[in-house]
């Protein structure tokens, strides 16, 4: 109701018509890095090991959860919380691709995919029953809660502003990992052809280990950013499929795809939401990617995609 | 040992290929048309939804399992069928006409679905897939002036000639006659040209096309057939349920479709249905073990959502052709006794090589 009002006012009011737009437009920004931000994840798995992981978005929220826990039980302060749960979510990172991963390493696609389905609602089973936390909503105190930069009559929360600045440093070092480092090379050859990596003396199951270290690092981050907006529960994972249009539209093997296919991807749903009758803003993301599959492929930053025999 | 002496082509294609077979199959006949008799109303409800759930798990089966084209939005076609089925049943049209319409009209969207499937494969079209299911779930929510939205819509008994099927028993057996039929049509279609050319596209895309099979053509077709199964399988859970919401057709339905399959079995008939049997029957066993866990465990929501993380995790790392498979080695075992060797089903090593080329 309120919105059909606002959208009244707004055509009568063609100065504020477009401050309103420059608004929509900064919080699809926002929402659009938060979706780039788990999008990474993906990316960062499928660029490394060529295994697409639907358990990100659970590992996003196992990351919030330590989080919230050792802030709540063990009393750390929020920049200490960041690194224990960082650290946390590494270690699970390690333990998930050395128990589960490295076993079915090399078989079908498919089973890998549903493999992390399964993992996927494992973790959600496990937190949602740690008693006392697993069926609440939680919220994440941190420091710059409830603080807003106000630029002319635009608003925007520094949350939000955390969010686009992390995810820009984050997609920067990754960018400069596996263009610059012979450890992201080394990943990138490992991906491509798993025998001629072995033959060229890449340890390729260290090597796998270790990019799920960082996924689970990536997801820590993505959680415990995520956790002011979104607040933490553990059906949060879910938002990771909200992610998924984002990597697609980006062309899945590319960092940056990731990012702009984010942006893109929150743009899109914040106009929608405004502009189209209700219920366009969820699938807003979805009729785009249908549609860009359909229409073209890879349309973005996308690697061309050519089965040899 | 059995040896089977083969002397024509026709006896290579035959559905029941021995003795044995006629008559396990038959026993089992016999015991579905036995249980109304032997088993309580709960269970027949049960038994009943096993069937409806092998035959969407057939569905899927034939597109996932033998055409090699997977699906995270499979759940969609559940609720075209549904929803179809609830709204020409409440028009008044018969209910087989209105089944037909169901698995029609579930067709014609698979075919929609199917077409990003010829340009895209693997991952894309799970998303693509994924994407459709989200958009469907979204349309049943809004379109409220026919689908009554995020409240529902009631259906009756479905009625035919006349005759209500008000009764457990009554709907059973209808469930069982389609659930026959569609398992043998199946069956049927998979020894024929067209089966063969789906399992030919599993196998490698490459080499089906350079045997002359037209791939649009056939993946499509898959589409179209395993949406069709959905649709019925739909229309018979929403007479079953008697009550429809959009959320019932949702992302999670999807997976729990996908788990059913490939716990049970991809590339296998058996699979559909043992895998139904596995999304049925296992909240029971669960709610079994409740008793023996201790409270803040037994009693959690989480408990079931994490058994079945598990148990997909065993299967995909341990069994990857699922119950059936398992069942497979169980029977060359008893057949070969005593020299059943242990690395006669081993996993060849394989390593992965990607498909993206610079």
């Amino acid at each position: 109701m309120i919105g059909i009002y606002a959208k009244r006012v707004l055509c009568k009011n063609k100065g504020n018509a477009s401050v309103q737009f420059v608004q929509l437009l900064i919080s699809g920004v926002a929402q659009g890095c938060s979706y780039g931000l788990i999008a990474l994840g993906f990316v960062l798995i499928y660029k490394a090991t060529e295994i697409v992981s639907f358990a990100q978005g659970e590992l996003m929220m196992v990351g919030a959860f330590i989080g919230v826990a050792v802030m709540a039980y063990l009393e750390f302060p929020f920049w200490l919380a960041v690194i224990a749960s960082m650290a946390a979510m590494a270690l699970l990172g390690l333990l998930l691709e050395r128990m589960v991963i490295r076993p079915v390493l090399g078989q079908p696609a498919f089973s890998i995919v549903m493999l992390t389905i399964g993992i996927g609602y494992l973790l959600r089973g496990l937190v949602t029953m740690i008693p006392g936390m697993g069926t609440e909503t939680l919220t994440l105190n941190v420091p710059y809660k409830d603080v807003t930069m106000a630029w002319g009559s635009l608003i925007l929360g520094a949350e939000q502003l955390a969010v686009i600045a992390v995810t820009t440093v984050l997609c920067a070092l990754l960018f400069v990992m596996f263009r610059y480092t012979r450890m992201g090379v080394a990943m990138q050859a490992a991906s491509q052809n798993q025998l001629a990596a072995y033959y060229m003396g890449i340890p390729v199951q260290s090597i796998n280990g270790l990019v799920w270290a960082l996924a689970g690092m990536v997801a820590a981050v993505a959680g415990l950013l995520l956790a002011p907006i979104t607040f933490v529960y553990a059906n949060m994972g879910f938002i990771g499929l909200k992610a998924f249009p984002a990597a697609v539209v980006g062309g899945f093997g590319s960092l940056l795809g990731a990012i702009v296919g984010g942006l893109v991807i929150g743009i899109i749903e914040s106009l929608s939401g405004f502009y189209l009758p209700e219920g366009f803003k969820d699938v807003a993301a979805y009729v785009v990617v249908l549609i860009m599959l359909m229409v073209r492929p890879n349309w973005l930053f996308g690697e061309r995609l050519v089965k040899k025999v | 040992m059995r040896f089977i002496f083969k002397t024509s082509y026709l006896q290579d294609i035959r559905l029941a290929r021995h003795g044995g077979h006629v008559f396990w199959y038959g026993l089992l006949g016999l015991a579905l048309l036995a249980a109304p008799w032997g088993l309580p109303e709960y269970w027949l409800a049960q038994l009943t939804f096993v069937l409806i759930y092998g035959i969407a798990g057939l569905g899927l089966m034939l597109l996932s399992g033998y055409t090699g084209q997977f699906s995270l939005g499979h759940a969609a076609f559940l609720g075209v069928g549904a929803y179809t089925q609830a709204l020409l049943t409440a028009m008044g049209w018969p209910f087989f006409l209105a089944l037909a319409c169901a698995a029609l009209l579930s067709a014609a969207v698979g075919i929609v679905v199917g077409l990003p499937a010829l340009r895209v494969k693997g991952i894309y079209l799970a998303i693509a897939t994924l994407a459709f299911g989200f958009i469907v779930e979204e349309s049943f929510a809004r379109w409220e002036s026919e689908t009554g939205g995020n409240k529902g819509i009631f259906l009756q008994p479905p009625q035919i000639m006349g005759h209500a099927f008000e009764s457990s028993e009554g709907f059973y057996f209808l469930c069982l006659v389609i659930a026959v039929a569609c398992t043998l049509a199946i069956l049927n279609l998979l020894r024929a040209p067209t089966g063969r050319a789906f399992v030919a596209i599993r196998d490698s895309e490459v080499s089906a096309q350079s045997m002359g099979i037209h791939l649009a053509y056939y993946k499509t077709l898959s589409f179209a057939l395993s949406a069709a199964l959905a649709g019925i399988a739909g229309a018979l859970y929403a007479h079953k349920l008697q009550f429809i919401t959009p959320e019932q057709f949702g992302i999670v339905q999807s997976i729990d479709l996908l788990l059913m399959i490939v716990i049970g079995g991809l590339g296998s008939v058996h699979g559909a249905f043992l895998g139904a049997m596995f999304l049925i029957f296992m909240p029971q066993l669960i709610g079994l073990g409740k008793d023996w866990l201790p409270e803040s465990i037994g009693q959690s929501p989480g408990l079931q959502t994490f058994v079945y993380g598990a148990v997909l995790i065993a299967f995909v790392m341990f069994e990857p052709l699922g119950i059936y498979g398992r069942w497979i080695k169980v029977r060359a075992w008893l057949q070969l006794f005593p020299f059943y060797r242990r690395g006669m089903f081993k996993r060849q090593k394989s390593f992965q090589k990607s498909e993206r080329l610079r």
